[in-house]
């Protein structure tokens, strides 16, 4: 096994005295719950899905067709069921389960646990000891790949925890758009999904990284995520969530280590029935020039809650920039919000943040001025809402955007 | 003959400030009426009253709209029996397209896609119609945006605030034509629509043939008369000599 005896052990005592450890975010979940082991058989190819899964994972952004997608992971509880690489992009980059590149490359051992630590929190530890999978992406040195991976992460079935590893690496001057979807096809089930990512970008590379949540009522979810970025290189980050979960918590790190690096971070939060959402992100500003950007768009209804976070922490010495937009809607009387952003300059003279957070309602005046165009009370809501969650994110289905119309129709009812 | 729009004594507050004090006002159907006064009179708080905003908060009075009151209707209703307005200062509507409201307005108006294409050459507005909803907009963008959605709406009564403010020479042209067009005074057989626009230049009367001009002054309609000499009358002497008719 290329990953040194040594490393692997230090991994997992370091998991095994974290395992009670709770995190300091989010409701404590009680991991002992989840303890069955699902696998499934792999499928010939993604129009062979059962018709559920199917369609869980097409609401998450999957194109079933492969059509304008370079290659497709796709794991249903505890086994990868599909695995594809489209013939054209094969010397141009690879994707994998993290445990076939484990086995598979020696290099692997340098971005495995390197980020993303082993002891964290209980949940981290409990990927470090009981790993399932998760995929593994690498694009080659100056490799663009015309269209995006995806990915798709399943469950359909009750009391697992799906404890998944993913890293992705982007050699230095390469381009990659990865779209993966997490998504529960038993709308009932209680589970637990737990994501350790570990995201490299090298110098002059570039990722944009697009993740639809669909999960449902009685399940939580802890992902656990960093991001490395060297010299020049750009991420960006997109996340959707538009169905109920019971808890997520999750503040992915991103550390700009080089000069010039770059992160953005849009976040389009919807929140439902007696979801408890915890979202945020933590960038470090370590070199010259560096840059940040932070966008969220959420809306509260039914009893959900929300805490909208987002910290910019300037490390270095010269130039850098960061600046957080936070903006949300309470939609319902039961629902509660919170926006917290936060700014720290560790000795950075020369930092410019700056952040601005907003909780209200949709603006009259917009209301107005589309009704007096003959565009009745709702859609004229509808239109408003649908905008202010526009992030206009790339590669993102026409359905979703209708799915973000109806649920809107649905819980608007209160907004004005 | 019944008049299309009759206004009967019209008081109106704004943030508890007495905007409109009493106005009396009507116009005919098909009829194009301008209307002057000073910076504050009410000319927008009249306007803004007349399409329903909930902000001005009609304290005394009636509004009669093809012979309906429609003082308690909200603007939804009103824009539905056929007022449409063009704001002095319309707001932006973050993320969603012009593309998108353009789409919207030609559905529900029943306006073919060639059609709307036609007016978005005539307006010269194609390439901003990617952007948020007068979202940076200059001044002339603004205004043609607002002339354009007037366009898919077609109301049988126009409101127009300042149709020429912020726009440069050749575009007030294109405004003007394009207002012409849509008031149907530009084709013998077309349906005549009313107007009531407001303007401080007068520059559109080159382009509108406005039947009347009515002058407004501290929240009151004050005198009505030939809108050309009314112009002339203001450009010599300012409002000055209005305080006599008064
Ligand atoms: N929302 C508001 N809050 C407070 N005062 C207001 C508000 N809207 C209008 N006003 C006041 O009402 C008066 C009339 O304003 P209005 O905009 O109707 O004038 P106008 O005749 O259109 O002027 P202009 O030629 O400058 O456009 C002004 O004194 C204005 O400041
Ligand atoms: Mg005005």
């Amino acid at each position: 096994m290329p990953i040194s005896e040594n490393r692997l052990s230090e991994i997992k005592s370091l998991a095994a005295a974290a395992k009670d450890k709770k995190a300091l975010l989010g409701p404590d979940v009680d991991l002992e719950r989840f303890k069955e082991l699902a696998q499934r058989d792999r499928v010939e190819n993604l129009s062979s899905l059962k018709a559920q899964t199917m369609e869980a994972a097409i609401m998450s952004g999957m194109d079933i067709k492969e059509d304008v997608r370079s290659g497709s992971f796709v794991q249903l509880n505890h086994s990868v069921i599909y695995e594809s690489l489209n013939e054209k992009y094969k010397d141009q980059l690879q994707i994998m389960s993290t445990d076939d590149a484990v086995e598979k490359f020696d290099f692997i051992e340098d971005y495995f646990w390197r980020i993303v630590k082993p002891d964290q929190d209980k949940y981290t530890a409990a990927v470090a000891l009981n790993p399932s999978h998760g995929y593994f992406m690498r694009v080659f040195p100056n490799q663009h790949v015309e269209y995006p991976l995806q990915a798709c992460l399943l469950v359909d079935e009750n009391n697992i925890s799906q404890n998944v590893h993913n890293i992705i690496i982007v050699e230095e001057g390469a381009s990659l758009n990865v779209i993966t979807g997490c998504s529960l096809s038993k709308n009932d089930a209680e589970g637990i999904h737990l994501g350790i990512s570990e995201f490299y970008v090298k110098k002059g590379g570039s990722l944009t990284f697009t993740m639809i949540h669909n999960w449902a009522d009685n399940f939580d979810v802890r992902p656990r995520t960093s991001i490395h970025l060297e010299e020049d290189a750009k991420f960006v980050n997109n996340y959707i969530l538009m169905k109920p979960v019971k808890s997520i918590q999750s503040a992915p790190n991103v550390y700009l280590t080089g000069k010039n690096a770059a992160a953005q971070f849009n976040n389009v939060i919807y929140g439902l029935k007696d979801s408890y959402i915890d979202l945020g992100s933590k960038m470090y500003l370590e070199a010259p020039n560096t840059r940040a950007e932070s966008i969220a768009r959420t809306i509260a209804a039914d009893q959900s809650v929300i805490y909208s976070r987002g910290d910019m922490i300037a490390k270095t010495k010269e130039a850098c920039m960061a600046h957080l937009d936070c903006r949300g809607i309470v939609f319902s009387k039961e629902a509660t919000m919170y926006a917290i952003p936060a700014l720290v300059s560790e000795g950075s003279v020369r930092a410019h943040l700056s952040h601005e957070a907003s909780i209200g309602p949709i603006s009259q005046e917009q209301v107005e001025y589309l009704m007096s165009r003959g565009i009745n009370k709702d859609d004229a809501v509808s239109l408003i809402t649908t905008g202010f969650l526009n992030l206009n994110i790339p590669y993102i289905p026409k359905f979703i955007d209708n799915k973000i119309k109806d649920i809107i129709n649905a819980t608007a009812k209160d907004a004005l | 003959m019944q008049e299309m729009l009759q206004v009967v004594d019209l008081w109106v507050s704004v943030e508890g400030k007495q905007v409109l004090k009493g106005v009396d006002f009507s116009m005919g159907y098909g009829d194009v009426n301008v209307l002057f006064g000073p910076n504050g009179a009410g000319k927008t708080s009249f306007m803004m009253s007349l399409m329903g905003f909930p902000k001005y908060k009609v304290d005394q009075g009636k509004i009669f709209f093809k012979g309906e009151d429609v003082t308690d209707k909200d603007i939804y209703e009103r824009s539905k029996m056929g007022i449409g307005l063009s704001f002095q200062r319309p707001p932006t509507v973050g993320g969603v397209s012009l593309e998108r409201l353009i789409n919207l307005l030609s559905k529900n108006n029943g306006i073919s896609e060639e059609e709307v294409e036609v007016i978005l050459e005539n307006l010269k507005i194609k390439e901003h119609i990617k952007r948020s909803i007068n979202d940076g907009f200059s001044g002339g963008e603004m205004k043609r945006s607002e002339i354009l959605q007037l366009m898919l709406q077609k109301p049988e009564f126009v409101l127009i605030d300042e149709p020429e403010s912020g726009v440069d020479m050749e575009n007030i042209a294109l405004v003007g034509h394009a207002i012409n067009h849509l008031l149907g005074k530009d084709k013998v057989r077309s349906p005549k629509r009313g107007a009531l626009i407001i303007t401080h230049t007068g520059y559109i009367l080159d382009f509108v043939n406005a039947d009347k001009g009515y002058i407004f002054i501290n929240g009151r309609v004050i005198c009505s008369g030939n809108p050309r000499d009314m112009l002339n009358e203001i450009k010599r002497n300012g409002y000055k000599g209005c305080q006599v008719c008064q």
